[in-house]
Parts: C-alpha cells; sequence; structure tokens
C-alpha cells in the first residue's frame, strides 16, 4: 500500500491541487494584487501603490461597518453558543422524542440566507409595525438586533449538533464518578462536562465568530445596509463599495477593504484558535 | 490487493469526472458552432445579403436597462435571430441593480457588446468601454444631434428612448371627488384637491397618492425624478446645465411636494419604506387613489385590457410651486443611451451595429418598440416608446402624445436634469433620507435630506471627479 502511494501519489494529489491553485491561490494573489491598482474589470488594472488603502480606511462607512460588525461578533457568538449548548444539554438528555426535536433545530440550517433574510424582514416589520415602532429599514439599531434574532434562528441548530457530539462523547465513566464523589449536577457541568467540550467549544467559537465576520447575504436581504449604510456589515459594505459604486476608483477601493478585512478576518480567528485550544484538556 | 484496486477504481472515476467535466464544456462549443453553422446555412439559402452572412458570425449580447420592457426585447430578439441567424441574449437587470450587473458582467469574458448609460455621468465612468458610433447607421437615423451624447467630437451613446414623466390621473376618480383635471394648474391647486380628497377619504373610499414605496423598485421615483425638480428650478435660475455644488434652493418645495405625497397616501408613511413599485401600480390600478407619479414608460402597465383606456387617464406636470406653473410641461428627456462595448471582437460590435440599425428601421421592430397594445408579433403589448428614429412611426403612446400636446400649446418640459446627479450613491443617500423623514417628520430629519441633498452632492461630485 505504501509502495503504491510513493508510485501514485500524483494522481491523488495533482487534481486537488490544481483545483486549489485555481480556484483559490491565484485568485487570491490575484485579489491582492489588484488592491493597490485601478481598474474597471479586472482585466484592465493599473497599479496604483497604496493610495487604495489609505482612502478605504478615510471612509467612514467602512469604520462603521467595522465598528458595528465587531458588535454584531461579540453578541452573536455569545448567544449562538450558549443557545446551543443549552439546546444541546436538554436534548442529551432522556426526553422523548430528542431526534424529532434535533432535527427541528437544525433544519433552519438548510434554508438559504436570502431567503431567510426576506422572509424574517417581513416578519420583524410585522411586529415592528404593530409595535408602532420604525421598521427595520429605518433604525439601525432595529436592523442590528433583527440580524441577531435571524442569525441565531439559523446557527443555534448547527452548533447544537456539534456540541450533542461533543457532549455524547465523554465517557459515562467521568460522570458517574463525579456524581459518586458527591459532585452537583452543576459542578459536574462546570469541571467536567466544560473542560471535556473544549474541542467543540473550539470549533464552534471559530465558526461563529468568522460566519458572523463574513456574514453578508443575511445582512443584504434583512436591511440591505438601511437607513445610509448605519447596518451595513463588513462584507456588505465592501460588496457595496465594489459594485454599487460607478467609477473606476472604487472597484480598487473595494479590494483594498476586502485585504483588510481578510488580515482581521484571519488575525482574530487565530487568536481565538490559539487560546481555547490551549485550554482544551486530554482524556 | 483489493484496497490498491480501490484505490485505482477512486482514482480513475475521479479522472473520469474531470474529463467529463472537459468533454461536457467541449460538446457546449460545438453545439453553439454547430447552431453558428446552420444559421449561416440558412442565412445562405433564403437568399440573404452577404453583410448578413458575415454578420451571422457575430453575437449581440444586450444588458437591458428597463425592467419593463423586458418581454418585449426578449420577443424581438428572437425574431431578430430568426430572420437573420445572429443570435441575440437579452438580459435585463433588476430595478437599481443596473450598475452592479453591469460591472460583473463587462468582466466576464462574454461582456455584453451593447450596453446602456443614463448621460454624462454614467458615461464618465464606461468611457473606456464605448465604441465611437460616429460613423454609424443608427446615428444617421437619428433625428437630432441633441439625442447623441458626444464627447471630444465621438459620439458614444445614442438616446433610443424620448420620455416624459408626471402625475398620471385617474380622472374617473377625480370627478368623482369633484373635480377636473383643469382644476389643477399649479402646486396650490394641486394640494387643495389632495387634501380635500385625503379629508372624504372614507366617504369616497380612495386616496390621493398612491404609496409612495421607498423599497428600491419604487424609490427612483423620489430620489431621482422628483428630485429633479428643485435641481431643474436652481439650474434655470442659474442658467447652468451641471454645477459641482448644488445650493438646494427650492429644496422647501421639495418638502412640501414631499408632505404631500406621503400624507395623502394610500398607507401610513411609516409604511413606505415596505412598500413596492408593484404595490404602487396595483393600487393605482385597482382604483385605490387618484394620482400616481411615473412615466410614459408605464403605459403599458397602466392602460390595456382589464385596466384603464385611453380615456380614464391622463398625465399632468409635477407642480412643486416653483417656477413659471402656468407654462410647465411634463418632464421630458432621456436617461438610456445605447453605447456598444468597443472591447468586443470586430464580428460582435458589427453584429450589434446591425442589430441597433434593424430595430430603428425595421418595420416590425418599429412598430414593436413604438406601439401599443398588440404592436408584438406575438399580439402582446408593445413598448410604446417615443424614439428620436427618423423612419419611427407616431408613437401610441397617450402619455407622450400628450407631452406633444403640451408643448405644442406653449408649454415648456422640464428637462431631465437628474443624469447630472454626482453619482447612484447620492441617490441612495437622498432615498434613505427621504424614507427616515416619511416614518417621522421632524425638521432635524428634512436637515438630513437637506444635508443629502447639499452636501453629499459635493462630496461626492468631488469623489468621483477628483
Amino acid at each position: 500500500m505504501e509502495k503504491a502511494i510513493k508510485k501514485y501519489w500524483p494522481i491523488f494529489l495533482l487534481p486537488t491541487l490544481a483545483a486549489f491553485l485555481i480556484g483559490f491561490i491565484i485568485p487570491f494573489l490575484q485579489g491582492v494584487y489588484l488592491a493597490f491598482c485601478q481598474f474597471t474589470t479586472v482585466r484592465d488594472a493599473a497599479f496604483m501603490g497604496l493610495s487604495n488603502f489609505s482612502r478605504a480606511l478615510s471612509d467612514t462607512t467602512f469604520t462603521h461597518a467595522f465598528w458595528y460588525n465587531c458588535a454584531f461578533v461579540a453578541v452573536s457568538t455569545l448567544a449562538i453558543n450558549l443557545g446551543g449548548l443549552a439546546v444541546a444539554l436538554i436534548l442529551t438528555r432522556a426526553i422523548k422524542g430528542t431526534n424529532i426535536f434535533r432535527t427541528v433545530f437544525f433544519m433552519p440550517n438548510l434554508i438559504g440566507g436570502i431567503v431567510l433574510g426576506y422572509i424574517w424582514q417581513i416578519l420583524l416589520n410585522c411586529v415592528l409595525s404593530l409595535l408602532e415602532r420604525p421598521l427595520l429599514a429605518l433604525d439601525p439599531t432595529a436592523g442590528f438586533w433583527g440580524l441577531v434574532i435571524l442569525m441565531c434562528w439559523q446557527q443555534i441548530g448547527y452548533m447544537m449538533i456539534i456540541y450533542i457530539a461533543g457532549l455524547q462523547s465523554i465517557p459515562d465513566t467521568l460522570i458517574e464518578a463525579a456524581e459518586i464523589d458527591g459532585a452537583t449536577p452543576w459542578q459536574t457541568f462546570i469541571k467536567v462536562k466544560l473542560p471535556m467540550l473544549m474541542p467543540s467549544i473550539t470549533i464552534c467559537l471559530f465558526l461563529t465568530i468568522t460566519n458572523s465576520f463574513k456574514l453578508f447575504d443575511q445582512n443584504m436581504a434583512l436591511t440591505g445596509g438601511q437607513p445610509a449604510h448605519q447596518s451595513e456589515l463588513l462584507a456588505y459594505n465592501i460588496y457595496y463599495t465594489f459594485y454599487g459604486r460607478s467609477g473606476p476608483q472604487w472597484r480598487g477601493i473595494g479590494q483594498a477593504k476586502a485585504v483588510i478585512f481578510c488580515i482581521i478576518v484571519v488575525a482574530i480567528s487565530l487568536i481565538q484558535l490559539k487560546v481555547t485550544r490551549e485550554k482544551e484538556v486530554q482524556q | 490487493m483489493k484496497k490498491r484496486f480501490l484505490a485505482l477504481g477512486l482514482t480513475a472515476a475521479m479522472s473520469l469526472s474531470l474529463l467529463a467535466g472537459c468533454s461536457g464544456s467541449g460538446t457546449e462549443t460545438t453545439a453553439a458552432a454547430d447552431t453558428e453553422a446552420a444559421a449561416e446555412t440558412e442565412a445562405a439559402e433564403s437568399g440573404e445579403t452577404e453583410a448578413a452572412a458575415a454578420a451571422g458570425e457575430g453575437s449581440v449580447y444586450y444588458l437591458n436597462f428597463k425592467p419593463e420592457q423586458d418581454a418585449q426585447w426578449q420577443e424581438l430578439a428572437s425574431i431578430y435571430t430568426e430572420e437573420t441567424g445572429v443570435p441575440v441574449t437579452v438580459v435585463t437587470a433588476a430595478s437599481g441593480t443596473y450598475e452592479t450587473m453591469l460591472t460583473s458582467e463587462m468582466a466576464s469574458s462574454d461582456a455584453p457588446t451593447l450596453f446602456q448609460v443614463n448621460g454624462p455621468v454614467g458615461l464618465n465612468n464606461w468611457k473606456d468601454y464605448c465604441y465611437d458610433l460616429s460613423g454609424s447607421a443608427i446615428y444617421g437615423e437619428l433625428t437630432s444631434d441633441d439625442y447623441a451624447l458626444s464627447e471630444d467630437g465621438a459620439v458614444y451613446g445614442i438616446a433610443y428612448v424620448i420620455e416624459s414623466y408626471g402625475l398620471i390621473v385617474n380622472k374617473t376618480l377625480l370627478s368623482e371627488a369633484g373635480y377636473t383635471v383643469e382644476d389643477i394648474q399649479s402646486f396650490d391647486d394641486l394640494k387643495a384637491v389632495a387634501e380635500d380628497i385625503t379629508a372624504r377619504q372614507d366617504e369616497l373610499g380612495f386616496a390621493a397618492f398612491t404609496s409612495a414605496g421607498m423599497d428600491s423598485s419604487s424609490d427612483w421615483r423620489f430620489k431621482t425624478h422628483l428630485a429633479n425638480l428643485p435641481i431643474y428650478f436652481e439650474y434655470q435660475d442659474k442658467g447652468i446645465s451641471s454645477t459641482e455644488a448644488i445650493e438646494g434652493t427650492y429644496l422647501d418645495n421639495y418638502r412640501n411636494i414631499w408632505d404631500l405625497y406621503i400624507n395623502n397616501s394610500t398607507c401610513s408613511p411609516a409604511e413606505l419604506t415596505a412598500k413596492t413599485a408593484n404595490d404602487s401600480l396595483n393600487e393605482f390600478v385597482n382604483g385605490e387613489a387618484v394620482f400616481y407619479q411615473n412615466g410614459s414608460w408605464e403605459y403599458a402597465n397602466v392602460v390595456g385590457e382589464g385596466k384603464f383606456s385611453d380615456e380614464d387617464v391622463t398625465m399632468i406636470p409635477i407642480y412643486i410651486g416653483a417656477g413659471d406653473e402656468a407654462n410647465q410641461g411634463l418632464c421630458t428627456g432621456s436617461e438610456n443611451y445605447w453605447c456598444v462595448n468597443k472591447n468586443a471582437s470586430e464580428e460582435d460590435i458589427q453584429a450589434t451595429l446591425d442589430f441597433m440599425e434593424w430595430c430603428v428601421t425595421d418595420e416590425t421592430a418599429l412598430a414593436a418598440m413604438t406601439g401599443g397594445e398588440g404592436a408584438m408579433p406575438s399580439g402582446g403589448a408593445g413598448m410604446a416608446f417615443a424614439i428620436p428614429f427618423s423612419k419611427a412611426p407616431e408613437s401610441s403612446n397617450l402619455f407622450v402624445a400628450e407631452d406633444a400636446a403640451l408643448t405644442a400649446a406653449g408649454k415648456t418640459p422640464v428637462s431631465w436634469n437628474f443624469t447630472t446627479m454626482p453619482s447612484e450613491e447620492w441617490k441612495n443617500m437622498v432615498g434613505s433620507a427621504l424614507a427616515v423623514y416619511a416614518a417621522d417628520q421632524t425638521d432635524e430629519n428634512w436637515a438630513s435630506v437637506v444635508s443629502a441633498f447639499v452636501d453629499n452632492w459635493a462630496a461626492e461630485y468631488a469623489l468621483a471627479n477628483g
């Protein structure tokens, strides 16, 4: 077998490598290069230097989108993970119909973001108009909480599945030993289950943080950045700069924003991975 | 051993699927080549001229700006392909997404060969892509040079439709309320009529204005078209045709007319952000409101079977209480200029030029472009455009005819100055501020409309030209 791998490795490796190169590495490098250019279409780029970056950073809608997005990441990451873990804890108990509930909670994750965005826009606007409050497109705070509710609804089920898998992989012997030692259910949860869940927490935090940073379709469909870019998250802000503004200079600025965005997301997720990995324990 | 077979099998399957991918696109090309070849033979067989046969090698890709006329363009395209064998693809961008779509399509390998810009500001962004049309046949068909978008002696765009907008009036409802169109000759008249209708709304069973929807499908009626009026009157006062900084001298009038629209409407002003273009149109067609601000392009949606007849509706100028209201006409102009992509292959450019020429010279095409109900060969409604080409018959569009009648009666049409608005972003910010103001009509919120109008004009102008 090993010999075969030695002999045939290019057959295994090359197709994937080619796909990775064509589909990821080359566009990524080209994208970084374009951030330094002025262009209308990607074929006619002219090198400009760093001016795109300075214009991107001096764009107030971009800085606003950044802080708005940071707040969104903090709130939604907390809400989704607490929610997912809570549901997972409930659904790993011996209750009737847990499988049905797991399926039901997972379902929202199967619906596309645009569709969800529009459905929730209708729902939330109805609620807001009944409460005689300004509609979503008029109030960035309403837009913010709308996005949080929408993302919780969509993501809690997904994180729940990961937490359930984590909870089920905790050996019964550990729990039993804790109980025999006289630990209360709360102590068992904090001292035994939670440390054992750290790998799940790492992956769930990573997924929710990056998802919340990269959130695009839900933002576009739910609020469209209204009013006046006040409910714009970073990805939508970049998209709008690139496609929504006309004039050759905007493409390069949008691209520069995208590069900055990429660096921020990579940096934050690496820090998060490092921090949570350190807390992981061996059985 | 077994494992090795499995591995080999998997590898084989993988490479096969790769190959399948290649062959898939391969067949597609051949299929296209086949149809093209077939089209050529067909053209040759039917005894077409050599020019047509040569054109058969190119193809046309038209990125259409007007969603209202998508069906008609699709039909015209298929008729043209049937007649000449030249494949014509028509793609229509959804309302408010044309720039986005044009940008992404221009970057693709199958870029549009025929696209639109909205005027000088739009041209500024796409000039590098525009083919010089000065020697083309379609330029020769234009009735006046005013309809060409030229710069430095080159013709980059050709207006293919002249349109008018104003307040479309349901005359039946207006007379039920006890008024006639002649009663409305100024902003004060309009305000009196509208407010009287609102006061008696429960008794009459209809409102004065259809919902001024601020959804993206509809907000252009206010952030662009209605905003044209204060700009027009300011330009008139100063004797200019564009500016780098607007003063907003007529913004109080803008506020008055906007107040009138939103407070005498079918719905509460707070709900306007969610109202769409279709909501507004349906309200008008269902007789829920008397006035509907829109243009001649809506003719086919308003007049026709199961809707109104020409006798039921009319269009009146939008009075905002500025300028010489006694002599004010409809807002008439064009923001639809055809441009040909100069980066397209030579055959495609030629095919596109031929297609454009056909559109404005062929009888079927002219009928489709200017005719109303039943003008399409399939029996559907035509585009009912007024087009500035020499062979064009009179448009059957009632609103176009009314514009002509008003002009003949000595009224001055209001020109379209929104083509000089500095950017789409400017319009969006005004729209957004208008929507916020509609929901909560305070002076503070109006101040942000003014700021979006005045300050942002200068800022966006500097960004676009700096």
